[in-house]
């Protein structure tokens, strides 16, 4: 099948830079998320990948063949579009075989490729219907198929889930992982939401002002996160980031002083100093651990969620922090009460001045 | 749905009935009169005809003394050319336009709606000139030619706002799908913009089928003549044959009515295809 790979890839829009020098390979058949707040120019990427959008620099080749100067229809693409984009005076049978009429593709095989595509959606008592005539998931699946019919090396999908209710997403979202599993196919997918992206991916690539920030598998992200960027994108609730300052630096470990707390990092960190200052993260889930080793910071609760078999508890620490933490969800606490949060040192996470993770440092 | 009748709505069919009786009488007293005796227009222009009033010496005396079967062959030939050209050059310019970015764009832009500014007739002489020099004159070709310039910069600023509501991601899907440029817009935009075209076709005949400034100036020659000036004949100085003018009238609105009926479906489809989901 394709592999995609970006090398040097720059693009701008008048004197406005959107990309800057993206270097990425996507695996064949690997399910890649490009994630990032909106601006990020994660849909650009992709549409430059199409061939909607022309580069300012730099290189696209998809199976080992550069595809710069292909116009979108010779590059073995399909592209599914965030608001269906399905043609509207045509019945969903001929939105999907409209594409293959032109690509001089005989009847007979038109439709064995619609009608499979049909089946595989479960859209087949509707293929007479026009799509206003359809629901959302509905139009969402007819716009799956019309990729599918095309037999592309590359899946290309952008936000396809933004227009659906959330019970609709997750269906739709399982729908998406399973047709992976099924078609074998490279996916690529551009999302805003981290839940998206985590669940789907096999690969994900968050970007922010138009760089890659980090590649990884999902937990990877999650666990080790390159910088204070990634760290704060990926998890929900964000990451608590508390200012905090090297206190000593040994030869295997380092002292860190925060909100009142004390903290050995583990490992030795030669670009730290004492006095610098660092950046403290610490995921709201890992606050409320029980046992000897952990790290107490105490502070008064602001607000409580109760979400069921969870909480999250707004408060502030002594030095002045917000934090969040996730509590279980039988804990009887309310706005006004003392709460102490508890962690192991080995879930924190500790950034330099420059926002870069001192952990990721070391594994280099 | 509350379907008691409010003094409000009885306001409103008040002032439609009022308005459509202000529209439709003049055209309803041409038909009437044209099928009554001389006699009986001056005498009772308001009456329907009976058995006393009725005649069809208007319609005889059409058929009899003008080549009327010419005259509306040649109205229809200039109305229906100029629709097919400005909806057919207009589209293509307004997607055009509104499509690609290229330089001059904008400027382009702005000097086709000059165009609906500036009335055409302000160029008369020159445009009489221009066809004495391009050896069109008495021929049905200046007429659509004028007729296409005076109704383009409508039709392209029309069909140009419809062109850029028609979502993007629609052209791009069709892009990733392999269809040319030329297919994207005969298959999807064309379909798309029908109400749109229907209005501008609506807006562009009735001017052209009812002028008669250019034919009168550029083709007033025997055999080149459209219905307006055909039913001129019929008004003199001295003498006007009031069931002659009656009766070509009468015979001049019907085909325009007829393809107004035509169009005006797909007006009405047009505003109500989004409402209904």
């Amino acid at each position: 099948m394709a592999d995609v790979s970006l090398h040097g890839l720059a693009k701008s829009f008048g004197p406005v830079d959107i990309l800057h020098d993206i270097n990425l390979t996507v695996e064949d058949g690997e399910f890649v998320v490009f994630v990032g707040p909106s601006g990020c120019g994660k849909s650009t990427l992709l549409r430059i990948i199409a061939g909607l959008e022309s580069v300012s620099a730099g290189e696209i080749r998809i199976g080992g063949r550069r595809v710069n100067e292909l116009p979108p229809a010779d590059r073995k693409i399909a592209m599914v579009f965030q608001s269906y984009a399905l043609y509207p005076h045509m019945s969903v049978y001929k939105n999907m075989a409209f594409g293959l009429k032109f690509a001089k593709t005989n009847r007979a095989e038109v439709d064995r490729r619609v009608r499979q595509a049909a089946e595989i959606l479960q859209l087949t008592p509707y293929l007479n219907r026009k799509p206003r005539e359809l629901s959302g998931g509905q139009r969402q699946r007819v716009a799956i198929g019309r990729a599918i019919v095309r037999n592309p090396s590359v899946f290309l999908f952008d936000e396809p889930l933004s227009n659906l209710d959330a019970a609709l997403r997750i269906n739709t979202r399982l729908e998406i992982a399973k047709l992976h599993r099924e078609l074998g196919a490279t996916m690529i997918y551009v999302t805003h939401d981290q839940v998206e992206a985590m669940t789907l991916a096999s690969k994900i690539v968050v970007l922010n002002h138009g760089r890659v920030e980090q590649v990884g598998a999902p937990l990877d992200l999650y666990h080790r996160p390159n910088n204070l960027f990634v760290a704060g994108f990926i998890g929900s609730p964000r990451m608590n980031f508390i200012e905090g300052k090297v206190r000593t630096v040994a030869e295997s470990h380092v002292t860190i002083g925060f909100a009142g707390a004390e903290a050995v990092i583990e490992g030795a960190v030669a670009r730290l100093a004492p006095g610098d200052p660092v950046t403290v993260g610490i995921r709201p889930e890992h606050m409320a651990e029980q046992g000897a080793e952990v790290i107490s910071l105490t502070g008064r609760i602001d607000a409580v969620e109760r979400l069921g078999e969870a909480s999250y508890i707004y408060m502030k620490l002594a030095g002045g922090s917000d934090v969040v933490a996730r509590i279980p969800g039988d804990l009887e606490l309310n706005p006004g009460d003392e709460f102490t949060a508890r962690f192991k040192p080995q879930a924190l996470h500790v950034f330099d001045a420059e926002g870069r993770s001192v952990r990721a440092a070391k594994a280099l | 749905m509350n379907r008691s009748i409010r003094p409000g709505r009885i306001a409103v069919h008040l002032a439609l009935m009022l308005y459509t009786v202000i529209a439709i009488g003049p055209i309803l007293l041409i038909v009437i009169n044209s099928f009554k005796t001389r006699r009986a227009i001056f005498a009772d222009p308001l009456g329907f005809p009976d058995a006393r009033t009725f005649t069809t010496i208007g319609f005889d005396q059409v058929f009899a003394k003008s080549d009327f079967g010419l005259y509306f062959f040649n109205s229809m030939t200039v109305t229906v050319l100029s629709l097919v050209l400005i909806i057919l050059i207009g589209a293509m310019a307004a997607w055009a336009l509104t499509e690609y970015r290229f330089p001059g764009n904008t400027l382009l832009t702005l000097y086709l709606a000059i165009g609906i500014m500036v009335p055409i007739r302000l160029g008369s002489v020159s445009i009489l000139r221009m066809m004495v020099e391009l050896n069109l004159v008495n021929t049905l070709t200046a007429l659509i030619l004028v007729y296409v310039a005076q109704g383009l910069p409508l039709a392209i600023l029309i069909l140009g706002e419809f062109i850029q509501q028609i979502p993007k991601d629609l052209r791009d899907a069709a892009r990733c799908d392999g269809v040319s440029e030329y297919r994207i817009f005969a298959s999807i935009i064309l379909p798309l913009i029908r109400p749109a075209i229907a209005t501008v076709a609506v807006f562009t005949m009735v001017p052209i089928w009812n002028d008669l400034w250019f034919p009168l100036i550029l083709s007033p020659g025997d055999g080149k003549q459209t219905i307006t000036l055909g039913v001129q004949q019929f008004i003199g100085q001295y003498v006007t044959d009031w069931n002659a003018v009656l009766a070509s009238l009468t015979l001049a609105i019907a085909p325009i009515l007829v393809l107004y009926v035509f169009f005006s479906r797909y007006l009405v489809r047009g505003l109500t295809a989004g409402a209904v989901k």
